[in-house]
């Protein structure tokens, strides 16, 4: 179905809901999109007219300040007239549903919509009942789908190629987002996964997927060249899954002597916003020759970019 | 009302072994009078007109033991009108009503509220049944002696399962003191608390929170192993696993109690929930394929008596959201035996297994005379062409609720006329 002709090329979705709908040459077009932001975003003109007379809405239900003004420069840098909407302390307070706040911005004729919503599978419905495009800003535990590309993009800007690589996920998997929609795109690409997790936040039969699995981090990080940390995300957490903070630093943090068993030019990455101290080393968190943590922020934007230019289209 | 004969049907009425072509007749008082191959042209006085069936089926009318019925507090979701129609489409004569309702059933005047009620709007036999516990609280028993005496056939906290042990162990005595039947749905809510599907790929997939099937085999070996002591009658409302089953198969060799299982969970699959269907959004969840399966073999070994349709009416405001918010349930009462006829057709299961499951069963567990065409009884039956096909859509359905979860489903069989007590209040 994939052509080789370069002018061929199109995105085969009309949304970007997940890593999961997309083909192989989805994601390398996207990515490719990418590259070529990242010098553009790097110089001292940052403004494009691609997206000109084009309109963004950023709906966000849950607090978010990366991914958020991540998406808000990326439609400015495109020239996109960008409006951001905060949900959390607005209309769905006063009992409405998600659905009629879909058909009402959909009345305002918007091109893109860029939704984050705590409920896994949110920005599925959505898309059902609006013209525009949707993407997918992170929904629930189920999929944060600009979040892996950028991750993509990022050891690719390092390593070259994600083929062949073991890249350790190493956290709170079962409210992760991230995780998922990273085995998605990683494993597609070619990578070997070990997924990290104490077993109470190690979803289900995730194995499935074609991961491996460890409950033992040092095991797990051994001979890795990825090290990707995940924040803790107590806010998810409604009865006892940890006994403390201090038992899972030593148990599942990020510190020199377990990465000792990763590979010598390992790479750190982490969605953030980090928990210094819980599960990452606050050194290893800033160590310039081995985190690629602001690198990721960076390369988020041009990322975003891509993916506002190709499904506006 | 005159006596009515229907002659060359298919009949097959499991609680007298009938299982052929005949006919049955029905008295001037709707009850009936003769069933079976010899009521045939040749023993009917020749001056009587009779009504060819062309070897239609003939089934007695199907008791379901786990209806919602929206009366009292819901009625905006169903009532008894709405839902006598739904069921009398479904060939369904005889319901089980559940007591989580607004106020609960969980005192004797409300039961007379509802039996007055359900004479008045209701042409089906409604039978209700009361919580275990008052106001669904789980902490105090309802008074069993007397609210049986009004009229009671079962209790059961409906959605919810009695968690404490010590009440658990107090009920089950209470129960076998004054004879009572209790009904559990099995389902530790602390293990399965803020769960949506079946734990398992789809739930790491779909990101939803996973209901372990473990939180029903808990409940089913502590139920079954405190049944031991004092074994009431006890029946286990709808079980959704292999491993329930299990379970099942090893306490059946001491103690005595019978067990459901809903028409959802043995014809759909985990997989059914797709891209985030909320229709499918259901409790007990749909769980694997190998579950289903093993279901089904477990009411061809018996393990399995009764197959209920678990109607849950819900109005499309409850569904029309995003599926941690949705509702669970769903609308079944009009397609459980159509759908309970797949079973047959895909040759899961015998034609009479399935009618057994569907009549006489839960007759027996309930002690109520329906369920079959005893001589003598209520003439409670309905006429079936079980090769009719046809799709099913949201629009058609009968109730007031529209939730079905086998939207654009193709199926084949229909009920061409359901009777009560004689008289025919649905045709086709």
């Amino acid at each position: 179905m994939a052509t080789n002709s370069k002018k061929a090329i199109k995105i085969s979705k009309k949304h970007l809901l997940g890593i999961q709908d997309l083909s192989i040459s989805d994601v390398n077009y996207i990515l490719s999109e990418a590259k070529q932001f990242i010098e553009l975003n790097r110089s001292k003109s940052k403004k494009l007219d691609l997206l000109k007379g084009k309109t963004q809405i950023n709906l966000f239900f849950e607090p978010s300040t990366r991914t958020q003004s991540s998406f808000e420069l990326a439609g400015k840098r495109l020239g996109a007239d960008v409006m951001s909407m905060n949900i959390i302390n607005s209309a769905i307070k006063k009992g409405e549903t998600l659905i009629d706040t879909a058909m009402t911005l959909n009345a305002m004729h918007p091109d893109i919509i860029v939704v984050r919503h705590q409920d896994s599978g949110a920005c599925n419905l959505l898309s059902q009942k609006v013209n525009c495009a949707v993407l997918n800003a992170g929904d629930g535990r189920r999929e944060h789908p600009t979040q892996a590309l950028l991750d993509a993009l990022t050891i690719i800007d390092r390593k070259k190629i994600i083929q062949g690589l073991k890249i350790a996920i190493c956290g709170d998997i079962l409210h992760s987002r991230v995780a998922r929609s990273n085995i998605y795109l990683l494993n597609m690409l070619g990578a070997e996964i070990n997924i990290i997790a104490p077993s109470n936040l190690m979803p289900k039969d995730i194995q499935k997927f074609g991961v491996n699995i460890f409950s033992d981090m040092k095991k797990g990080l051994k001979d890795c060249d990825i090290v990707m940390m995940l924040r803790l995300q107590s806010e998810r957490m409604t009865s006892s899954f940890l006994s403390s903070n201090r038992e899972y630093y030593e148990y599942y943090g990020l510190t020199p002597e377990k990465l000792e068993n990763a590979k010598q030019d390992v790479l750190i990455m982490h969605p953030g916003p980090m928990n210094r101290g819980i599960e990452i080393d606050t050194n290893l968190a800033d160590d310039i020759n081995k985190s690629v943590i602001k690198e990721q922020v960076e390369l988020g934007v041009a990322v975003r970019m891509a993916c506002l230019k190709i499904f506006c289209e | 009302m005159k006596k009515k004969y229907y002659l060359n049907a298919n009949i097959v009425d499991p609680a007298n072994n009938i299982d052929q072509i005949g006919g049955i007749i029905t008295d001037e008082n709707g009850k009936i009078e003769a069933a079976g191959k010899k009521v045939n042209t040749n023993n009917i006085p020749s001056r009587e007109k009779f009504i060819d069936l062309k070897e239609k089926y003939i089934f007695p009318g199907l008791v379901d033991m786990r209806v919602f019925s929206g009366e009292p507090g819901y009625e905006y979701k169903e009532n008894f009108r709405t839902l006598s129609n739904a069921a009398l489409s479904g060939g369904v004569t005889s319901v089980v009503t559940l007591p989580n309702t607004n106020p609960v059933v969980d005192n004797v005047s409300i039961v007379d509220f509802l039996k007055r009620r359900g004479r008045d709007k209701s042409k089906i036999n409604i039978y209700p049944s009361a919580s275990l516990t008052k106001n669904i609280e789980g902490i105090n028993m309802t008074e069993f002696g007397l609210l049986q005496r009004k009229g009671i056939v079962g209790f059961t906290d409906g959605y919810k399962s009695i968690q404490n042990t010590r009440l658990m162990s107090r009920i089950i005595r209470s129960a076998f003191d004054l004879n009572c039947l209790v009904m559990q749905h099995a389902e530790d809510l602390e293990l399965s608390s803020g769960g949506m599907v079946n734990d398992g790929i789809i739930s790491t997939k779909l990101g939803l929170q996973g209901i372990s099937y473990l939180a029903e085999k808990v409940i089913v070996e502590r139920d079954l192993t405190l049944l031991e002591d004092f074994n009431c009658r006890y029946h286990l409302s709808q079980i959704s696993s292999a491993a329930s089953l299990e379970v099942i198969k090893n306490k059946k060799q001491n103690v005595n109690f019978t067990s459901g299982v809903s028409i959802n969970n043995l014809s759909l699959n985990e997989n059914d929930v797709g891209d985030f269907r909320t229709f499918l959004k259901l409790s007990p969840p749909l769980r694997s394929e190998d579950d289903r399966l093993s279901l089904v073999n477990g009411i061809k070994n018996d393990l399995i008596q009764v197959i209920v349709s678990d109607h849950k009416p819900e109005d499309e405001e409850s569904k029309r959201l995003t599926f941690a918010q949705a509702a669970s349930g769903a609308s079944g009462i009009e397609t459980l035996l159509p759908l309970a006829l797949e079973l047959f057709h895909n040759e899961s299961l015998k034609l009479s297994k399935i009618i057994e499951c569907l009549t006489t069963n839960p007759a027996k567990i309930l002690k109520i005379n329906k369920g079959s065409l005893s001589i003598g009884n209520d003439a409670d039956f309905c006429i079936v062409d079980i090769y009719k096909p046809w799709v099913v859509k949201k629009e058609n359905l009968v109730s007031k609720s529209k939730n079905t979860c086998i939207e654009g489903k193709k199926l084949q069989g229909k009920v061409l006329k359901t009777f009560v007590k004689g008289e025919e209040l649905f045709k086709l």
